[in-house]
């Protein structure tokens, strides 16, 4: 594998406004493009909205619709990571995320966790996902979590297991909290995406999006953080950004090679006691 | 107490960005708010000012003649330090002859009225400005339901409606409100000498560490105890919370169809946007 440019497209959708979303997708793939970066990722729900409620059937597309298969088009010149609310041929309705790739769709990952509490509502209009799953890119072995997914621990560790050693996460997350320093969300996803990629020894890409719907902000913040833990670009808080990174191949050898704890992960204690635990618990 | 001790830089990005955000976002870019010459809508006043430059702001200040001359000085005075348009509407002839027919009317209808009266004069002014209303009323207020429905709690877009009383102090030091404004007792100034406190029965201090720690922090009753408060207290704020949410939802509507607004059939208001 060799280095690689990404650009997290920090970006402001309307809610429920596919055609005037996809446009402002397209208007930043072709930035990328000219910009030569390899992959662009854009946040959870970027073609919809967030607080959709009643109109996810509405925004809700199939894989083959017109949009999906423009981006897939588009994903000949660069890669696309993009979240949408996908709609099966049952009437289920997935917040999914797509891996756009040489004019094919190289995965598709369906929110397991979808958050129904506080602010949240996502289960009450929304089909849970059920796979967590690595797959090949250009750029190696990646893993894809939609936002919720990431505060599973379970998640990250299952991707990274299958052999992920970049995780992509999309997200909207709602701003709160303003008692410290930082904002409490923006502090908290800081500590979260660090830890994640110190414990697997992976990079994490974690892609934001900004704006208000109803009063809430998006706060943005979407990073890069290096297979040490270190973030090594953040975009701005609460504002549009395109926040370029170069994804250094020599660092995660590096890392693997001074902290292997991954290669010394023992799969085989991890499912023994975990099956064991399934029986106690009578699953 | 640290959850009363906000970051105000933080605070004042998020209300500037909320207010440029949604009121821009439905194709407008001003904004209209009443300006009593108090903290609160002089906090707003000047988030509003900074969120859509200053000439788009209008500040209207609507007295009553028993309205302490003080208050219409402080209005002005806010106005001037940040810079947005300012007009005086005062509401004595409406009110006074509508009172006519009801000389009796004791000061809670009065004082409703006169909240009213100024609410249809803010949305006449967003109808001939293309101007959203901006709500003035804090948490601590709504919460309590220290506002009048339909009257002073009645506005398209409320910036410090999740803010305690004691964060608008911070904030409106923190973003240059006039220190006048900032240091005097809160009043409803319905008549003269009357302040919050007095007719509260506390003060803001005192109960927006109470309703933090309940609401926000989600303490039980016997964890605010430990923590010092009295019984009499908890119980009272508790009521008060309770007995005024109606003021903080949409009237009821009796249910017959499938669809019924807002219980299932369910959009944000910023549908399209």
């Amino acid at each position: 594998m060799c280095d690689f440019t990404a650009v997290l497209a920090q970006i402001k959708p309307k809610l429920g406004c596919v055609a005037d979303n996809l446009a402002l997708i397209e208007e930043r793939i072709s930035q990328a493009v000219a910009d030569k970066a390899d992959l662009i990722v854009f946040p959870e729900l970027a073609l919809t909205g967030y607080f959709l409620k009643d109109l996810v059937p509405e925004v809700a597309r199939r894989l083959d619709s017109p949009e999906v298969l423009r981006l897939v088009e588009l994903s000949r010149q660069i890669s696309i990571v993009i979240g949408l609310v996908e709609v099966t041929d049952d009437y289920r309705f997935y917040n999914s995320s797509l891996y756009l790739e040489d004019g094919a769709i190289r995965h598709l990952h369906r929110k397991v966790y979808l958050p129904t509490y506080g602010l949240f509502d996502e289960q009450r209009y929304l089909a849970r996902g059920e796979r967590f799953r690595a797959f090949d890119t250009r750029f190696g072995r990646v893993g894809m979590l939609v936002c919720e997914d990431m505060w599973h621990l379970s998640a990250s560790y299952i991707l990274a297991m299958d052999g992920a050693s970049t995780l992509i996460c999309l997200s909207s997350s709602p701003g709160r909290g303003t008692e410290g320093e930082t904002l409490g969300s923006a502090g908290a996803w800081q500590q979260l995406t660090s830890t994640t990629a110190m414990f697997l020894n992976c990079r994490v890409l974690y892609c934001n999006r900004v704006g208000f719907e109803d009063g809430v902000n998006f706060w943005g913040g979407s990073e890069y953080v290096a297979p040490s833990g270190v973030s090594l670009a953040r975009g701005r808080l609460l504002e549009e950004d395109m926040v370029a990174v170069t994804l250094d191949e020599g660092a995660l050898r590096r890392e693997r090679i001074f902290s292997p704890m991954l290669r010394d992960e023992n799969l085989f204690v991890t499912m023994q006691e975990l099956r064991r635990i399934e029986r106690e618990r009578g699953l | 107490m640290a959850g009363l001790q906000a970051n105000a830089g933080l605070l004042r990005q998020i209300l500037v960005g909320f207010v440029r955000d949604e009121v821009r976002k439905i194709g407008l870019n001003k904004a209209v708010l009443g300006l009593s010459g108090g903290i609160d809508s002089a906090l707003v006043a000047f988030i509003a000012a900074e969120a859509l430059g200053p000439e788009n702001v209008h500040a209207i200040c609507m007295p009553y003649k028993s309205s302490n001359p003080e208050s219409e000085a402080h209005a002005r005075l806010v106005a001037q330090a940040c810079g947005v348009n300012f007009s005086v509407v005062p509401i004595t002839p409406m009110v006074d002859a509508y009172f006519e027919m009801f000389p009796e009317a004791d000061n809670m209808r009065r004082g409703n009225k006169m909240a009213r009266e100024r609410m249809t004069i803010l949305f006449d002014h967003s109808a001939l400005l293309s101007a959203l209303v901006l709500g003035t009323s804090n948490k601590t207020e709504l919460l309590l339901g220290y506002g009048t429905l339909y009257g002073d709690m009645a506005s398209a877009l409320n910036p410090i409606g999740d803010l305690y009383k004691s964060h608008v102090w911070q904030l409106s030091e923190a973003m240059g409100v006039p220190g006048e404004v900032v240091r005097k007792q809160p009043s409803a100034d319905l008549w003269a000498g009357q302040t919050d406190e007095e007719e509260l029965g506390f003060s803001y201090r005192q109960v927006d560490e109470l309703l933090y720690q309940m609401v926000d922090l989600r303490m039980s009753r016997e964890e605010l105890l430990v923590a010092g408060f009295e019984a009499e207290f908890i119980d009272k704020i508790y009521r008060k919370i309770q007995n005024s949410h109606f003021k903080r939802r949409l009237p009821v509507i009796a249910k017959v169809s499938n669809r019924t607004i807002d219980r299932d059939f369910r959009y944000s208001r910023d549908w399209g946007k």
